[in-house]
């Protein structure tokens, strides 16, 4: 028995087509918090347009969002907030850590400032620079992209793979167990 | 810089000669006053010499400080808006009696600025409205601008909880 395809029809998979959909409309959640802000502001505005990759609709609440892109130093007092934003963030989402800063705390190693977002929050796509140029910030977009279509899945069976819920290997050497029992647990859900 | 005798003089006659201590430095006009006299010295200042505005209040950690033989100096920089003159008043404080009587009656610009010292070097203003943390959380333990606070902190920055994609 012959099978064909009416035109105007095309077969894919649903996988597929539902990263494709998520891929190309990105909503960023500013997350700005320093110098970096600028840059990301610069490439959401004309000269660079972020439109062009279809991220360009920038929501500050984070109902809105999939996409939140983390851009300057995040401090211990800031860290319960960020949490709480990404927790309020409908899923799929996707985070970008932009900038030396927000990825490893960058030359603010002191006590208030936190070492890296991602070790308390998934991150995936780090853009180094301090800050970034606006292309730096479109590439990780472009491969957040390129992920999102490699990786993705209609149902979100990506987010929930063991490989997802190792912690990072920075976090490792920070059991909780080490911390000195005194401090009291910031913000978060303790 | 403007001279400030006249100022010194209306000092003298209400305090005396050696209770303060008056000196030049780039041109920085500074006193320094016992602590216990802090508080009437700036009231004078503001009722009698007209510094109707204050600056600054902020404090020093002179640990491990050359030469130094007090712990914490607090800096309080009085402007008189009318003739332009500066002054820099300046008292030192030792452990354990690090409490000070707040300026908040004469200048109420003070009061967070008096809570951004207590907050960093744990100084207490006495007779301040309401003295309590300002830039950190109200949960952080010490006073982290002191020189024997590690730089690198006590854990303080790890201390959350992880959030994980399943959670999210």
């Amino acid at each position: 028995m012959e099978i064909s395809v009416p035109e105007n029809v095309a077969l894919t998979k649903l996988d597929w087509l539902a990263s494709w959909c998520r891929k190309n409309s990105l909503w960023p959640m500013p997350f700005a918090t320093a110098c970096c802000g600028i840059e990301l502001m610069a490439t959401g505005a004309s000269r660079h347009d972020v439109a062009r990759f279809g991220a360009e609709v920038f929501r500050f609440s984070p109902r809105q969002c999939d996409l939140m892109i983390v851009a300057g130093r995040v401090t211990m007092k800031m860290l319960p907030v960020l949490q709480r934003i990404w927790l309020q963030m409908p899923e799929p989402k996707w985070c970008i850590s932009m900038g030396a800063c927000a990825s490893t705390g960058g030359i603010f190693d002191t006590y208030a400032v936190v070492q890296g977002i991602d070790r308390f929050v998934p991150v995936d796509m780090y853009v180094p620079g301090c800050p970034p140029r606006p292309e730096q910030l479109i590439q990780a977009i472009i491969d957040l992209q390129d992920k999102i279509q490699r990786e993705g899945s209609f149902a979100g069976n990506e987010f929930i793979t063991e490989a997802r819920q190792q912690p990072k290997r920075a976090l490792q050497e920070f059991e909780l167990g080490q911390l000195p029992r005194s401090l009291p647990i910031v913000g978060g859900k303790a | 810089m403007i001279d400030l005798s006249g100022v010194l003089e209306q000092l003298k006659s209400r305090f005396g000669e050696r209770s303060w201590d008056y000196s030049e430095f780039h041109s920085n006009q500074r006193l320094v006053v016992a602590a216990d006299q802090c508080f009437s010295v700036l009231e004078f200042l503001k009722k009698t010499c007209g510094f109707d505005m204050l600056i600054d209040v902020t404090c020093v950690d002179y640990l491990h400080y050359r030469g130094a033989k007090d712990r914490f100096g607090l800096v309080y920089i009085v402007l008189n808006t009318v003739t332009g003159q500066r002054l820099i008043v300046r008292a030192f404080l030792n452990e354990p009696e690090l409490t000070i009587p707040s300026v908040v009656p004469l200048w109420e610009g003070a009061n967070w600025m008096e809570r951004e010292v207590f907050d960093m070097y744990g100084i207490v203003f006495a007779g301040h409205p309401d003295l309590r943390r300002i830039l950190l959380p109200d949960e952080f333990i010490g006073f982290p601008l002191r020189k024997d606070y590690p730089l690198r902190g006590r854990g303080e920055r790890h201390n959350f909880e992880r959030i994980t994609r399943g959670e999210g």
